[in-house]
């Protein structure tokens, strides 16, 4: 609704503040953000990367060195962890996009009016519960003593209960599980804003399910897809509560590491160097992520 | 394929049996979690020995210590909600001042804060954590060899745990209350000005009543955010763990029904929450 033309000018002289006081309540309004980002994120960032590039030289005394990182390429089960870690999560992300594909398009495209957002509310309602809840549940669904291998032995597939913790393929269910809600939203998002006739017409034309879905679907919802990859790549990369519960001894995961540093072992200058080496991966494949899919970082944040 | 066009009867089948295959895969843990807070036995596993309400209302004369009783439990879950009403207000604060600071100001430096805004969000929570975590231990030293002061809130426990979840809850709070924040009228705040209202007047007859949805909204979120939280929080902890790393430990020890008591529980509170919050918005 626009003012009529001519009122416009006056509109504009009287919407504007006095320019002192318009200077004072943007400083106003500046602080919180400043001391908020410098406080928590900068300067805590900065104080671990210094923390990382230094060695203790004896009692209370300090030098810069690299030799936290030094161990990290010269010890193998440092580096395979990490890799392990990273491989382990590319994985749950694409195990992720696959299975939220379908039910993001079946909530889109096929269901309609109130089965589509029942569906929708349904695929939300899990993740309104803590994940420790949903671990509990997994426990309890997995263990030796649990229900699916006891449902297993009564219906004869295995003579006696077997354990079903413990695997990676366990840690990679549970991994999917917490990620779905952040690939579905995404997901939706895009594939909404897809117009129907453009899959008719395609259809019209004779083209067939596999290359509608090549040339038109997922072209349309590459930004969707992208937005959900990066952000489940990055929670599962650190996520610390489901491979250390499904995995138990097994897990390896690279978060576990540096927790061991920091609180069991105290060793402050190696943690921090996890962390930061942890941060830096995770940094690198989102920006991966968007120069492959050439989107910008503040579009995509915004999306997911 | 969609639904204007013709489907073969195996894709809607194969649809449909995807669709139940999915929401069995969703619901399961949670339908488990709830079905053994009521079975009669010390251990949440099968076989089924019989309903029993021992593990909300036993008490030590039944042997069976239920959740109404567990005053270690109980006291979690009230740290808890302290933690994250203290991270729902500092966030709400911070996410309302930073919506008006980034759709209606423009600054130097404008772009570089817009990103920075968002980069709590793809920090690990572990590294968010520690991060804090050295930080603050590195003040506390300081101060404690140069003055001789030890500030205790500097040391892990839920000062640094309300400041670690809040660091990364403000962004979605911005991001929250900015979405609505853009799509404001602003023609109704230059009417009311033009009409002789104070700016004051103006931000509190208009302008927040049309954020109130987003307001109620991003609270609602930041305290599920921070009531939720596990691996910042896990690296900040002190003396007294609030709900989740409590829960946490007691599943390494091993499970007793009551932490199934006390999930059910959760379940229940956060679908009131949900529920309340789609009536709310629906009524918009």
């Amino acid at each position: 609704m626009l003012p009529p033309m001519p009122v416009l000018p006056l509109v504009l002289v009287r919407m504007a503040e006095p320019s002192t006081q318009r200077r004072l309540v943007l400083v106003l309004l500046l602080a919180p953000a400043l001391l908020w980002l410098l406080a928590l994120i900068i300067l805590p960032h900065l104080d671990l990367a210094l923390l990382s590039f230094r060695e203790r030289a004896g009692e209370g005394e300090h030098k810069a060195s690299l030799v936290q990182y030094g161990t990290f390429f010269s010890e193998p089960l440092y580096w395979q962890v990490f890799v392990r870690t990273a491989v382990m999560s590319a994985a749950a992300t694409a195990l992720t996009l696959l299975v939220a594909f379908p039910i993001a398009w079946v909530i889109t495209k096929v269901a309609r009016g109130r089965a589509s957002s029942t569906l929708f509310i349904l695929c939300l309602i899990p993740f309104w519960v803590s994940e420790t809840v949903r671990s509990l549940g997994w426990l309890i669904l997995l263990r030796e003593s649990g229900v699916l291998p006891a449902m297993m032995v009564k219906l004869g597939i295995t003579a006696m209960p077997v354990e079903l913790l413990y695997h990676d393929a366990t840690i990679l269910v549970g991994l999917v599980y917490t990620s779905l809600l952040f690939m579905v939203v995404p997901l939706v998002s895009s594939l909404e804003s897809l117009d129907d006739t453009l899959v008719e017409a395609a259809y019209d034309l004779g083209a067939s399910g596999a290359s509608i879905l090549r040339h038109i679907v997922i072209p349309h919802a590459v930004p969707g897809i992208t937005a959900g990859c990066i952000v489940v790549f990055m929670l599962t990369l650190g996520n610390y509560l489901t491979p250390n519960l499904l995995g138990g001894k097994n897990s390896q995961w690279f978060t576990e590491l540096i927790y061991t540093q920091f609180i069991v072992r105290f060793n402050w200058e190696q943690g921090a160097a996890f962390g930061f080496l942890l941060l830096g991966l995770s940094t690198a494949m989102i920006a991966l992520g968007l120069r492959l899919s050439g989107q910008r970082f503040v579009d995509v944040m915004r999306r997911a | 394929m969609i639904a204007s066009l013709p489907r073969p009867a195996w894709l809607r089948t194969a649809t449909a049996l995807y669709v139940a295959a999915f929401l069995i895969f969703l619901f399961m843990p949670l339908l488990t979690v709830a079905v053994f807070a009521f079975n009669d036995a010390p251990y949440p596993a099968p076989p089924w020995h019989g309903f029993t309400l021992d593990w909300f209302f036993g008490n030590e004369e039944s042997g069976r210590v239920g959740l109404f009783h567990d005053t270690e439990l109980l006291g979690s879950i009230w740290t808890s909600v302290v933690v994250s009403l203290w991270v729902t207000v500092l966030s709400l604060a911070v996410g309302t001042a930073n919506a008006f600071l980034m759709e209606r100001y423009t600054f130097p430096g404008k772009q570089l804060l817009s990103v920075l805004i968002l980069t709590p969000l793809v920090i690990p929570g572990v590294i968010l954590g520690i991060s804090i975590l050295s930080l603050s231990s590195r003040i506390a030293d300081v101060m404690d060899s140069m003055l001789g002061l030890e500030l205790e809130f500097l040391r892990p426990g839920l000062p640094l745990v309300v400041l670690g979840q809040f660091a990364y809850v403000a962004t979605i709070a911005t991001l929250i209350v900015s979405a609505r924040l853009k799509r404001f009228d602003r023609t109704l705040e230059e009417a009311a000005l033009n009409l002789g209202a104070s700016h004051a007047a103006v931000l509190r007859t208009i302008t927040f009543p049309y954020l109130r949805p987003a307001l109620i909204g991003a609270a609602a979120i930041s305290f599920l955010m921070s009531f939720e939280n596990f691996n910042t929080t896990l690296m900040l902890v002190g003396a007294d763990p609030p709900l989740t790393v409590m829960m946490y430990g007691r599943m390494r020890e091993g499970a007793s029904p009551v932490l199934n008591a006390v999930s059910l529980f959760l379940m229940l509170a956060s679908a009131a929450l949900a529920l309340s919050l789609m009536r709310g918005s629906s009524k918009k």
